[in-house]
């Protein structure tokens, strides 16, 4: 009876491991994640605008039809990248995502605080090797480092009102992104 | 052998639920709304960062903003697209908020109005800058944001350059709408 309900116990013990293992495995495995769809839209290292939501066709789930969307699917492994938008009348948002589509840096138009978002992307190693009085005159630009080589950018801009689309769309497609 | 396929399929098991039934940890729930401010940041857990990489879609990043999904009305009820559902009153504090109706999955919804949401520019608001949003299967006067009849739907209430994500530990003072069910077809 003891042995059995051991059996049992053990039993469950490697069930909750092989739960821990799929979680963390999953997002590696996953094949139709953002990146995934992305990607089969979108060139390395320019941007793409992205065609929006509607109710028969969306490239991912619950995105936010109020905003105009460009995608920059980047590889830092030629080097750094440059990256700008002008910004638009009313909301513009940059948001960065690894290869496993965590965001893990974002700014939008007034936390720039410019007419153009403007940035530098490049990984840990290749800021450990920039210059160092290169480092001083970089004082006034941002310098974005990605925890991954791989990754997106995703440009959204915010069209309050339907009749806003064309200009929004007109400040989107003057984005940047390319190798240094 | 019995204690093996007990241990595959509990772990399996507790892997599936916890990834479809959707509710990960660290949420900040305000009435019937629930937003995972962590989910923008790089400290999003590993449970949301499967249910992620299953669903493909990509959280909103914490310096755009937060959004917050109502799945239920204020009584706890699965919102029902064949009833009117009354938003009522503000939002917390945000540069500009959108609100979208999907279904489960998080696809948009087709009805003959053509319209799946506002923002907070196009909202027709009350004279002290709250406002009411009727959510229905029939034409109404004012904001009416169709459900197309669907039998099960979710609202999501997105906030633009807002300090709330931030400041999630003060989630609960922040003021949402109020989600009311009304008469049902």
């Amino acid at each position: 009876m003891i042995r059995l309900a051991l059996w049992v116990l053990g039993a469950f013990l490697l069930g909750g491991i092989v739960h821990l293992a799929t979680v963390l495995v999953l997002p590696r495995m996953a094949t139709q994640d953002a990146y995934a769809r992305v990607s089969a839209m979108a060139p390395v290292n320019s941007v793409t605008p992205l065609p929006g939501p509607t109710p028969e066709k969306a490239l991912m789930p619950f995105m936010d039809p109020a905003f105009q969307v460009s995608v920059c699917r980047y590889d830092l492994s030629r080097g750094p990248l440059k990256f700008s938008v002008p910004i638009s009348q009313a909301y513009t948002s940059v948001s960065f995502y690894t290869r496993s589509d965590v965001p893990y840096y974002a700014i939008n138009d007034r936390a720039a605080g410019r007419r153009v978002i403007e940035l530098d992307l490049m990984t840990g190693a290749q800021r450990a090797a920039l210059p160092e009085n290169e480092e001083i005159t970089a004082a006034d630009r941002l310098i974005v480092t990605s925890p991954t080589t791989a990754g997106l950018i995703m440009i959204r801009a915010l069209a309050p009102e339907a009749g806003w689309v064309p200009t929004v769309r007109t400040a989107l497609a003057a984005a940047q992104c390319r190798p240094q | 052998m019995l204690g093996l396929a007990i241990a595959a399929m509990a772990g399996l098991g507790a892997t599936w639920i916890s990834l479809t039934r959707g509710s990960a940890y660290g949420g900040v729930t305000i009435g019937a709304w629930t937003g995972w401010p962590k989910n923008g940041t790089p400290g999003i857990d590993p449970y949301a960062r499967a249910m992620v990489a299953r669903t493909g879609e990509l959280p909103v990043g914490s310096g755009d903003g937060v959004a917050f999904y109502a799945r239920t009305d204020d009584a706890g009820q699965p919102l029902d697209g064949r009833c009117d559902v009354l938003l009522s009153g503000t939002t917390p504090q945000a540069r500009f908020w959108t609100i979208t109706l999907y279904d489960p999955e998080g696809r948009l919804v087709a009805n003959s109005a053509q319209r799946q949401g506002f923002t907070s520019q196009e909202i027709v608001r009350n004279g002290d800058g709250s406002f009411d949003i009727m959510v229905g299967p029939r034409v109404r006067p004012g904001n009416w944001l169709p459900t197309g009849g669907v039998d099960k739907y979710v609202l999501v209430l997105r906030l633009y350059d807002t300090p709330i994500g931030m400041a999630s530990r003060t989630g609960s003072e922040a003021p949402m709408p109020s989600v009311t069910k009304r008469a049902c077809l």
